[in-house]
């Protein structure tokens, strides 16, 4: 039975394995913070980190990450309760409105603080192409240069 | 104000048992609108379908550890409700912000007056409300404490979730005193506080209260609800509205892993109201199988009367409609002999296309059926709208019905239409009452939810040798939401009308505004500021185009047509409804439209010199008895494409409970405003929605938005004044804004929505 690691445990999975990713996090395991927006990688809402990469998970078949991969998700991100910064930062600058793009752009924030710990506005235009229906980018934008602060 | 001793999380719903002791069931009321008895109109949330509840004890728990949960019936989409109404209770009542929770209510009109989270409606009708709760809770507290010293009420004060008795020098939790107080009677009057003791109203200071479940993904949203042995479905639909099934083989589809029974749904004819699109649905043991089993299924559609409808022959219609007269709506003087005699004469025509809402999570939902009861988990703007379709398509008691409300992953007006509920719900009854979620994917939200209408206007100006404008035509051509409700509709109806066209707060002395016919061929729903949202485009380019005819200042001129401070009652204007608000109380205030056109051009520093290649440009919209107003900044670039480095936008709404929230509703129209300006477009051929998903319908991404958003709160401090809405009329001045800077920065005036196409680079 094909094993997979989310946020530091083995979950035996036996969908379908062309089931994406996105569809195993939420359906099968239950790890409802990976959310769904558009099914074709336009919109960034399902990105997780796939061995430290941010990654649309609605693209990435189970049958590529099973095995040695590790998978982390918006549920995972504190360490022994403590926050990430970029959720400090998101907290702090109160970010989102309807909160339901954020955990993609909050993973998607920090893989970009992980490569450009000081990125510039360019770097944030480049990096955070997700969609925000409600508005938040400007939020969006201070809160990654806060938490580059950290 | 009730006792109670568990703690609710923050997500889950109010449980029936503990908030309804001592208050009567009741049975649900089925009509929408006033009882037809009644004669006087009864106005603000007084004149909502079910009106008000001012009941603290229905309201505001008070548990033994000093817990205060504050009862939300307003559905949380983004505009911070689930913190801006227990934030104004939690300030009456005195309390430490630290220690108050809030529970969500499900739909019960009954219990909890109307719950319709739209019209920039919560804070506007249940600020002055929400205090009093408070502070009835507050006057509770402190006589339970005066009563247990023996010492009179009066020299007990309330202090940061404490009761204090300076002469003895007592003071005692808000906990310890919460069951006694919960057992007496509500005072009859409460005194709120003075303003100035305000801890938490009008400071901005309060984080979301559903900030941390939001940032570590515990957030619950109506697609993320989950039930043992929960099945998955999704449905295909018919393409084109007003079709249905012809015959279906669903033969390949079982042969998909996990897809466990395939089901067809009747279509509701239209108007189809809020009933379902009907369909082939697909249930399975998770959601991609059943996306999977969808796309194996081989359907035959039986079209209907829409299958001719294509975006580009209705648009050449709409432009012959406004080119002839229509239904007078507003006739102010002598538009015809003024028109005769002016020195000239200025005209224009603005196309706004279909627009879809887009909200990130898509219609979902989840249904199960027990013991003769059902139970809904679902992301709607109205759970009782959709507690009424479930009893009117499932057949379920109402009584049996529960509607529990999510949080919604944006709403703009599509989950106000539980047609994705009553799907829940028939499915559940297929599978023998299992809980059933159906997940609407981004393809069936973009080609088969209600969109914005599609409208087509002309205006038309005569001025005399001064340049004064002394009579304006303005024909709107529209499909109104109306005909999602009754038959052969084809006029726009009151409630449009007032978004912007009849009430129009010029100072001119001849006005006409007309409305041609125009028949719907989709479903036409509301979308965050509605009819606003064209009429504000054409009017305030026009605004513009006049003057830079004109060859004056474009703010100063917008000043001229507003004319002087002045009141204007709206019912004058052929504005019969005035967003249900007592004409009275809200007069159309033009000192106010002024303010607000001052302080953006003060705040966007109108006037001063721009680089090459730059432009300004400015609009203001009266909406949701709020005042706006937008100064757009645009670039373009040497091939002609557009960059936008800053957007300033004011806003004087009266008083600002939560201006936190206020500021984060602007950020957000202006983004909403500038894709439905900028991107945003959906079309039709042969009835079929053409776009499918964030690639054909584009909407603005961190690169492509201002740089800058600069929003300017105009202060009312006496929080006795009438308040205006917020969440929507943000919107509706942004696209002529930057239509006017575009003209301004290139000379080019663009005229049709959306306008990045007509751009170079």
């Amino acid at each position: 039975m094909p094993a997979l690691t989310v946020n530091g445990k083995v979950h035996q999975v036996t969908v379908d394995p062309r089931t994406p990713l996105l569809w195993v996090l939420r359906d099968t395991i239950g790890l409802t913070g990976t959310k769904y927006g558009c099914g074709v990688a336009q919109c960034g809402a399902c990105t997780v980190h796939i061995d430290g990469v941010a990654t649309r998970s609605c693209q990435v078949p189970l049958s590529q990450v099973t095995g040695n991969k590790k998978i982390v998700t918006v549920e995972g991100l504190a360490t022994n309760g403590v926050l990430n910064k970029v959720q400090r930062a998101w907290l702090a600058q109160d970010v989102p409105q309807c909160g339901y793009c954020q955990s993609g752009m909050i993973m998607a924030a920090v893989a970009l603080l992980k490569d450009k710990p000081k990125p510039t506005d360019a770097d944030i235009d480049a990096a955070m192409t997700n969609i925000c229906r409600c508005g938040t980018y400007q939020q969006v934008r201070a809160a990654i240069h806060e938490a580059a602060k950290a | 104000m009730t006792h109670h001793r568990s703690l609710r999380p923050a997500i889950r719903n109010v449980s029936r048992r503990a908030f309804l002791a001592g208050a009567g069931a009741g049975s649900l009321v089925l009509s929408v609108g006033l009882p037809a008895w009644s004669q006087e109109k009864k106005f603000a949330a007084a004149g909502m379908p079910n009106g008000l509840r001012e009941d603290v004890k229905l309201f505001v728990a008070i548990a033994d550890d000093g817990t205060v949960t504050v009862v939300c019936h307003r559905s949380e989409m983004g505009q911070g409700i689930r913190t801006s109404l227990p934030l104004v209770v939690a300030d009456e009542l005195e309390a430490d912000w630290a220690k108050v929770k809030v529970a969500q209510a499900p739909g019960d009109e009954t219990r909890f007056g109307n719950q319709d989270t739209d019209g920039s409606r919560s804070m506007r009708h249940h600020f002055m409300t929400l205090r009093r709760m408070g502070a009835a809770a507050r006057a509770m507290l402190v006589q339970a404490a005066a009563t247990g010293w023996g010492v009179p009420a009066d020299q007990v004060e309330a202090v940061n979730h404490e009761l204090v008795h300076r002469a003895s020098n007592r003071k005692i939790g808000y906990g310890a005193v919460a069951k006694a107080a919960a057992a007496l009677p509500v005072p009859a009057s409460v005194k709120l506080k003075d303003p100035a003791q305000f801890r938490y109203i009008g400071k901005g200071q309060i984080g979301l209260i559903d900030g941390m479940d939001i940032t570590t993904g515990r957030a619950g949203f109506g697609i993320d609800a989950r039930r043992d042995g929960m099945l998955y479905a999704v449905v295909a639909r018919p393409p084109v509205y007003g079709g249905k099934v012809a015959s279906f083989d669903a033969a390949e589809a079982m042969k998909v892993k996990g897809v466990l029974k395939v089901v067809t749904l009747d279509s509701t004819p239209p108007p189809s109201e809020f009933g379902p699109l009907g369909g082939v649905a697909v249930v399975a043991s998770n959601t991609w199988a059943a996306i999977k089993g969808r796309e194996a299924l081989k359907i035959t559609w039986d079209n209907g009367g829409n299958a001719k409808y294509s975006s580009d022959s209705y648009k050449a219609m709409l432009e012959a409609a406004v080119r002839k007269p229509g239904k007078v709506v507003r006739d102010q003087g002598n538009v015809d002999a003024a028109m005769a005699s002016a020195a000239r004469r200025i005209e224009a025509e603005y196309y706004v296309p279909h627009l879809a809402h887009a909200t990130i999570e898509p219609a979902a939902a989840v249904v199960q059926i027990r013991d003769g009861a059902c139970e809904a988990w679902a992301c709607v703007q109205s759970p009782e709208a959709a507690k009424v379709r479930l009893f009117k398509f499932l057949g379920i008691p109402a009584d049996k019905v529960t509607v529990n409300v999510t949080l919604l992953g944006g709403g703009f007006g599509r989950k106000s239409k539980p047609d994705f509920v009553v799907e829940a719900g028939l499915l559940s009854k297929a599978m023998n009452g299992a809980p059933v979620k159906v997940t609407w994917t981004r393809e069936d939200d973009l080609q088969n939810s209600p969109l914005h209408t599609v409208t087509m206007q002309r205006l038309e100006a005569g001025l005399d040798a001064s340049g004064k404008v002394v009579a304006w035509r303005h024909r709107s051509a529209f499909p109104s939401i109306l005909s999602l409700f009754a038959p052969n509709v084809k006029l726009p109806f009151a409630i449009e009308l007032g978004m912007g066209l009849v009430n129009l707060p010029f100072d001119i002395p001849n006005i006409r505004a007309e409305t041609p016919e125009a028949e719907a061929h989709a479903r036409i729903g509301w979308f965050r500021a509605v009819a606003n949202i064209q009429h504000a485009f054409a009017i305030q380019s026009f605004v513009t185009e006049i003057a830079q005819a004109l060859g004056k200042d474009p703010k100063d001129y917008l000043l001229e047509l507003i004319g002087p401070p002045r009141k204007i009652n709206p019912t004058s204007v052929g504005d019969g409804w005035n967003h249900g608000e007592d004409p009275a109380l809200y007069p159309i205030d033009t000192g106010r439209l002024r303010g607000v056109v001052e302080a953006v051009a003060r705040g966007a520093n109108w006037g001063r010199t721009l680089p090459k290649g730059r432009g300004l440009g400015i609009a203001a919209h009266y909406s949701f008895v709020s005042y706006l107003a937008v100064v757009a900044e645009v670039q373009a670039d040497d091939r002609g494409g557009i960059s936008v480095p800053r957007i300033d936008i004011a806003i004087d709404c009266g008083p600002q409970i939560n201006p936190e929230r206020i500021r984060s509703q602007l950020e957000g129209a202006v983004i909403m405003g500038m894709s439905n300006a900028m991107l945003s477009e959906i079309t039709f051929k042969d009835g079929r929605v053409v776009q499918s998903n964030f690639d054909g319908y584009e909407v603005a991404r961190m690169d492509s938005a201002p740089r800058e958003v600069h929003v300017h709160l105009v202060p009312a401090t006496d929080y006795t004044l009438p308040l205006g809405g917020v969440g929507e009329p943000g919107v509706p001045p942004v696209a002529p804004a930057l239509a006017n800077a575009i003209a301004a920065a290139t000379g080019k005036r663009i005229r049709q929505l959306p306008m990045r196409r007509q751009l170079a680079g």
